[in-house]
Order: C-alpha cells, then structure tokens, then sequence
C-alpha cells in the first residue's frame, strides 16, 4: 500500500474543520438515511388509522372487497405463520443444536454452514418457484396452506438455524463440561442445561421469523393464498386470504378501493410486523441485563 | 466401590434415547444441504430442459413474449431492467448506508446509538410487500409533484429498494467497523490522529472486507426483491432509456406471469429457466461474501 502523506503537513486548523466537517456529513447521511423511512411509517399510521374498527378486523370484505373487513386475511395469516412454525422451528432448533453440538469444527459443518448462508439468500420467488414444484404438484398437496406453510418454513429455516446455533454457543463452556464430569450423557447435557439457558435466544430468533412469514408475499402467491375467498379456512388443505396478498390485490388489482381501506390494510400488516419485532427487540433487551456469566 | 459405580450406570434404555435423539439431530443438521439441492433439482427439473433448448435465443434478444405467436424469450432487456434498478438504487444506499454506518459506530453518543440501531433493525423489518404500497401510494404521487412523467417507473423502483437495503447496509457494516480492535483506534488517535482521520486512515481500510461483504449481500437482496419491483416498476419489457423509464426485472416477470402459464406448459418452463438464473446470481454472489468473510477470519 501506498504510504499515505504525513498529517504533520497539514495545518492543525485544517484538520480541525475537516473533522466537524465530516462528523457533520456523516450525521446529515444518517439523518437522510433513517428520516424517510421514519415519515412515511407514520404517514401510513396517519392515513390508516381513520379505518381501523372493530368492523374492519371482524367482518368479510364485501362488493369486491371494496368494502367490508379484512377478517379472512388475519385469520389466513395466521394459519400460514402457524402451519410454517410447525415445520421450521423443530427442525431449525435441531439443526442448530447439530451445529452447536455435534458438528464440531469440521469440514462437513462447514458444507452445512455454507449451504445455510446460500439458503437464506435465495430469493423469495424462486423459494415460491419451489414451493410450486415440490409442494403443489410433486408432493400433490395443491394449492393451499400447508404447501404455503411448509414454503414459507423452508425460507425461514436458515435464519432459525443460524440463531439457534448462536444461542446455543452463547451458553459457556464449562456449563458442558461440568454436566459431563458427573457422567450425564451428551443429550441429557443439552436438554438440561444447555437449552434452558438459550432458549430466550431461541425464541427471539423465532420471534423475528413469525414476523417475516407474516409479511411475505411471493412465496404464498402461488401455493396458496387467494385473491378474494371472504370464507375462514377449516383445514390445512383450504386456500386462504392473508394480509400480505390482500395488500398486494387492493394496490394493483382491484379498482375502487377507498384510500383508507389500502392504508388500513397495510398498516395492520405493518403493526403485526412492528409488534412482533419490537418484541423481540425488547427480550433481547431483558436478557442481556439479566445474563449473570 | 465397582458396586457403587455399578448401580450409577445409566439404565439401559438411557443409551437408545440418546442414540435415537442423536441421529434425529444429525438428519435435521443437513436438511440446509437437502433444501438447497431440493431446490436446484425442482427448479432445474423443469427450467433446464427449456435453457438447453433456447438459451441462444434467451441470450440474444430483448423481446420477452411468452403468450406472442411464436413465442419469444429474449431475456435481455428483464436482465437489463434488473440491473438498472439494483444499479441504480446501490448508488444511492451504498454511500449513504456506509456513512451512516460509520457515523453509528465511531461518532454518535452511547444513547442515539442504541436508538437508532432499533429503528433501523425495526426498518429492515418491513415487508416487501409493504415498501411496493410506498412506492405506489406515497413515492410516485411526490416523484410525479416533482415533475416526473405520469406513471410507474424505474427510478421509483431504485429509491424503494435503495430505502429497503440502507438497513441491512447499514447494520452490517457497524458491525464490521465494531469488529476493529480498540488497540487501532487507540494507537490512531496516540498518534495525534483526529478522530476522522483515524476513521478514514485506519478504521475503513482495517474493515474494508467487513464493509464488501456488507454491499454483496445488499447487491444479493436487490437483485432477488420480488413483490416491490413487481409493484412499482411500470413493468414494462425494455432497456431503460432515461430515469424516468419503465422497466421490468427479471423477479418481476416470474410472479407476474407464473399464475396464467400452463403447468408444463413451455411458458412454465421458461419461467423456471429465469429462475434457475436467480438461483445461480444470488449464489454466487453468496459465496463471493462467505469466502470474503473466511478470508478475513483466516487474517
């Protein structure tokens, strides 16, 4: 590398001014960067919340789904987070735990762990791409909420994995050691102690995931959400509204929608979102404070 | 005493349990490596076929026309329109993502720190679907007040997407600026170093790897963003001319199109073979990060 030129040269009053001068370029970015953001949550707060009543999240959309309420979709949401939870948070755990564990420095946790970043870097549509080739059709489940679930768990999967893993070696050492110096088994070692002390990492991993199934929309669009299906699901094998396709169908596809059902209907998507990783966010918090090693 | 250690010993079945729990544990350890090949298989089932057959004329053309007689499947101008919106939008985040990220790690009080780390972890929250109802309801209405043409265009598509990476550039790379040893700022600023001279002469080059590996993985999420492009884009099969221009990404055309092409249906397999190009950019600009980040470790 080339030596750079020696500060001394430079007056110290320069070096000063460029100082404040870049600490206040560098707040102004900031300040751009986060501002926006910021404004047009609480534009969508201001526009959407006119809409919100007890009607609005009880009741069937109606006419179109020009009028009425979003009922449907929370009530399909929620079966979709459900139905991928079921999948993604035992297996990601146990992954987890197999990476923490198990696998030990080798060259195969390795091939794991590569195959985990490249997993959760596939974009949404080609995980919808699959879910429509393996769930749909392959495995036959056609369109409806468990081929949208288990999509939706397969995309979640690597992030549960990976927060798993670093709840799991979080938790010291010598807490193993100890356990196995009294002859407990590897396993016992694990359910007793190991995991009882990760599991708020566990759980705000899970947390931040519930969210992001909640808010995803290519991966369901195809395998098993419906446009306009004012009816609650009763099994796995129903198609169903969700939040995230109702946004998408009432911006683009329907005409004559009143402004504030558009606004109202994101900004339900956006507080369940908000909501859940604030509480994430809030754990995290808790148990950094109370973390006593 | 062997007596005493003889009745200690674990009733048998303890052994099965754990033997069982074990194998449960090393099945679900490799099901990242299932998924990512059942993913390659399910997609290159039906995408591959189609690619071996047309991938001159994929490769040659800008005319993307499926349902046309005969049907078309020049890909260029959807690879064009991908690439002038992630081009586009990392113009705009990159510096201002990386700044802020340094203003976060190195200039701002303990307090606004944590604070504005949890809104920009709230911010990277959000939907895709959420930031595609920006871009139509609230971007292109002040776009078009400020004097662009009436419509959905390509430069909507950059600033939404631009608004959906800042977060993950910008808590990525306070990370890696983090991950510097104290002991380099310490021996900066003893060496009557300012404090922005110790960033920029010292800081940035010890976390440039950190900070690469950052817009990789921000360039990773633009070119797989799928529902907001597919919003706010103007989607329209044509190299962009102008800011103003519409265009369509490649993400965008597969959901658009995927729900009315015949299952099988050589439209189908087209769209499968745009997929298993996703597949390939998004991995390997994956692994160019992971082998940055093993690399940096291996330092």
């Amino acid at each position: 590398m080339d030596a750079p030129a020696p500060l001394a040269h430079t007056p110290l009053a320069t070096r000063h001014r460029d100082q404040r001068l870049a600490e206040l370029a560098l707040a102004t970015a900031t300040a751009m960067a986060a501002l926006p953001a910021l404004a047009i949550v609480g534009f969508i707060i201001w526009k959407g919340a006119p809409a919100l009543s007890w009607a609005f999240f009880t009741e069937m959309p109606v006419s179109g789904m020009t009028k009425g309420g979003i009922a449907p979709a929370i009530v399909g949401t929620l079966w979709m987070v459900g139905v991928s939870l079921l999948f993604s948070v035992p297996v990601g755990i146990l992954a987890g735990i197999y990476l923490s564990e198990y696998a030990g420095n080798s060259r195969f946790a390795r091939v794991v762990d590569l195959a985990i970043v490249n997993l959760a870097g596939v974009p949404s549509i080609v995980h919808a791409l699959f879910g429509l080739g393996a769930f749909v059709l392959f495995l036959d489940f056609g369109t409806s909420i468990l081929s949208a679930g288990l999509t939706l768990g397969v995309m979640t999967l690597p992030v549960i994995i990976t927060s798993t893993k670093a709840a799991l070696q979080s938790v010291p050492h010598p807490f193993r050691v100890a356990c196995w110096n009294l002859g407990i088994t590897r396993w016992q070692t694990i359910w007793h102690v190991v995991l009882p002390n990760a599991l708020p990492g566990i759980l705000t991993g899970v947390i931040l995931q519930v969210s992001r199934a909640a808010g995803e929309t290519a991966p369901v669009l195809f395998t098993g959400a419906a446009f306009y299906l004012p009816m609650f699901p009763t099994t796995v094998w129903d198609q169903t509204m969700t939040l995230s396709m109702h946004v998408f169908a009432l911006v683009t596809q329907v005409p004559n929608v009143p402004e504030n059902m558009k606004y109202g209907t994101a900004l339900v998507l956006l507080g369940v979102v908000l909501c859940f990783n604030s509480f994430a966010i809030a754990l995290r918090f808790y148990l950094r404070r109370r973390r006593k090693w | 005493m062997a007596d005493t250690i003889a009745r200690r010993r674990p009733p048998a079945h303890v052994k099965y349990v754990e033997w069982a729990i074990e194998g449960l544990v090393r099945l679900c350890g490799v099901s990242a490596i299932v998924f990512i090949l059942a993913i390659f298989v399910f997609i290159g089932k039906e995408g591959l076929v189609f690619l071996a057959e047309h991938v001159g004329g994929m490769l040659t053309s800008t005319d993307w026309g499926p349902t046309n007689e005969p049907a078309m499947y020049g890909i260029l101008a959807l690879v064009a329109g991908t690439l002038w919106c992630v081009g586009l939008s990392l113009i705009l985040s990159v510096p201002m993502g990386l700044a802020a990220a340094v203003y976060l790690a190195e200039f701002a009080p303990e307090g606004r720190r944590e604070f504005l780390k949890i809104v920009v972890e709230l911010l990277a929250a959000i939907p895709s679907v959420v930031w595609g109802f920006i871009g139509v309801m609230i971007l292109n209405p002040l776009l078009q007040w400020m004097g662009a043409p009436v419509g959905l265009n390509g430069l909507n598509g950059a600033i939404v997407l631009a608004l959906m990476t800042l977060p993950l550039l910008v808590s990525l790379g306070e990370d890696s600026l983090r991950a510097v040893p104290e002991s380099y700022r310490q021996a900066a600023i003893a060496m009557g170093a300012t404090k922005w001279e110790m960033v920029w002469r010292v800081l940035l080059p010890a976390a440039r790897r950190g900070l690469l590996v950052a817009v990789l993985l921000g360039v990773g999420r633009c070119v797989g963003e799928t529902m907001a492009v597919l919003m706010v884009t103007g989607h329209s099969v044509r190299i962009p001319d102008g800011l103003y221009s519409p265009v369509r990404t490649l993400t965008a055309t597969i959901a658009a199109e995927l729900g009315e092409a015949v299952r099988g249906g050589e439209h189908y397999q087209a769209l499968f073979a745009l997929g298993i190009l996703l597949f390939f950019v998004t991995f390997l600009v994956n692994l160019a990060a992971d082998t940055v980040v093993r690399e940096r470790k291996l330092q």
